[in-house]
């Protein structure tokens, strides 16, 4: 009975604990096999048609099965994607695609900046903050800022884990699977295949505009895109993207203005 | 330096490494990074994402006005009048998602296969 004093103390701890939780927390395993269910979800659906949009644009561009899943599990974030593979196939040198890539991908900051708070408790460790920053993207996104507030704090690290690695894995197999089938469907399906990039981009484009500015910027970019596909090919995505975002960020400027004057 | 330029196995990768990871897994490390120090509704940032967001818009327009592959050979007013289709109905459902591309594809593919253009 020597040990019955520090065991009892221990159970102490753990009902205080108890009471200071609503719910008991499970296991850790358990929270991010919850996590990778929430990949399982309507959003998750449509994340899952717009790569297999995705999937026919890479292989039409001349990527091979291997470079797609691989762009796939790196770069993770769609737009950034479908920029890359525009600048490929626009035969734009590696810096100009890079540029273009990564000024697409700005926003990815501000997303991880929001996140983070919602995950971190004072125990996390700075390189599970920067190892789980990689699964950001709009979808996950989404699904954790909706979602994490149900977890109990010290296990959504874990539940994000679970809900990242399964979007990732789950659409490079879809990526896979559309290579592989793409060449044996009948012309018109992998038409309606091949547009469903542009019609998810489109309507989530518009939604996750968070001003009126955005929304002005997105319409400014489908126009002066292929405008500028023909005036400055080969520089079309920048001059469009700076055209576009500086003209739609000023006169979100000149309305502010009017507003406070 | 673009992307068939070297024909060593390993140059496509390296391309995306640089001109995909490299590029977009920068902004994340940047977010942790900075942490609590930037905040969302900092004028800066909306100028952020109205580039982006333009620069995206660039290459979906781009996609649908200079498509390659089976697309090339549907009529531009057709892709077109698809996605606008989408988009409203995106619009009129209260912006669900699911109901824009499931109205651009009914429209794309019901005319696609009435043409018998494919």
């Amino acid at each position: 009975m020597s040990h019955g004093l520090p065991v009892y103390a221990m159970r102490l701890e753990m009902n205080q604990l108890e009471l200071s939780e609503p719910s008991p927390p499970p296991a850790r395993t358990a929270w991010f096999l919850r996590g990778m269910c929430a990949a399982f979800s309507v959003p998750g659906l449509i994340l899952a048609s717009a790569f297999i949009g995705f999937a026919g644009l890479a292989r039409d561009a001349g990527l091979t099965l291997a470079q797609t899943v691989f762009m796939t599990g790196v770069v993770w974030a769609l737009p950034g994607k479908v920029v890359l593979v525009g600048a490929i196939v626009a035969g734009n040198s590696l810096p100009a695609a890079a540029f273009a890539v990564a000024l697409s991908s700005v926003r990815l900051a501000p997303m991880v900046v929001a996140l983070a708070p919602e995950m971190r408790t004072p125990e996390t460790r700075q390189w599970v903050l920067y190892l789980l920053s990689h699964f950001v993207a709009v979808t996950s996104w989404v699904l954790a800022m909706e979602r994490l507030g149900r977890v109990p704090r010290p296990m959504r690290t874990t539940y994000y884990a679970g809900l990242g690695s399964a979007l990732i894995i789950l659409n490079m197999g879809v990526v896979a699977v559309v290579f592989l089938i793409a060449a044996r469907l009948p012309p018109t399906l992998s038409a309606g295949l091949f547009f469903l990039t542009p019609l998810y981009f489109v309507t989530s484009l518009w939604g996750s505009a968070r001003e009126r500015a955005g929304q002005l910027a997105m319409i400014l970019g489908l126009f002066l895109g292929p405008v500028f596909h023909i005036l400055t090919p080969g520089f079309d995505l920048l001059t469009a993207g700076l055209v576009a975002g500086c003209a739609a960020f000023g006169i979100h400027l000149m309305a502010k203005q009017r507003e406070t004057a | 330096m673009t992307f068939t330029a070297n024909d060593s196995w390993w140059w496509p990768y390296l391309f995306i490494l640089l001109g995909g990871w490299l590029a977009t897994d920068f902004w994340r490390f940047l977010g942790v990074y900075l942490g609590g120090r930037l905040s969302e509704q900092s004028e800066l940032l909306v100028l952020v994402r109205c580039i982006a967001t333009g620069l995206v818009a660039a290459v979906i327009a781009n996609l649908i006005v200079f498509p390659t592959g089976v697309l090339a050979s549907t009529p531009l007013s057709l892709r077109i009048g698809a996605a606008v289709s989408g988009f409203l109905a995106y619009l009129a459902s209260g912006k669900k998602v699911v109901v824009g591309i499931v109205a651009g594809e009914l429209v794309l593919c019901v005319i696609l296969l009435w043409l018998d253009a494919l």
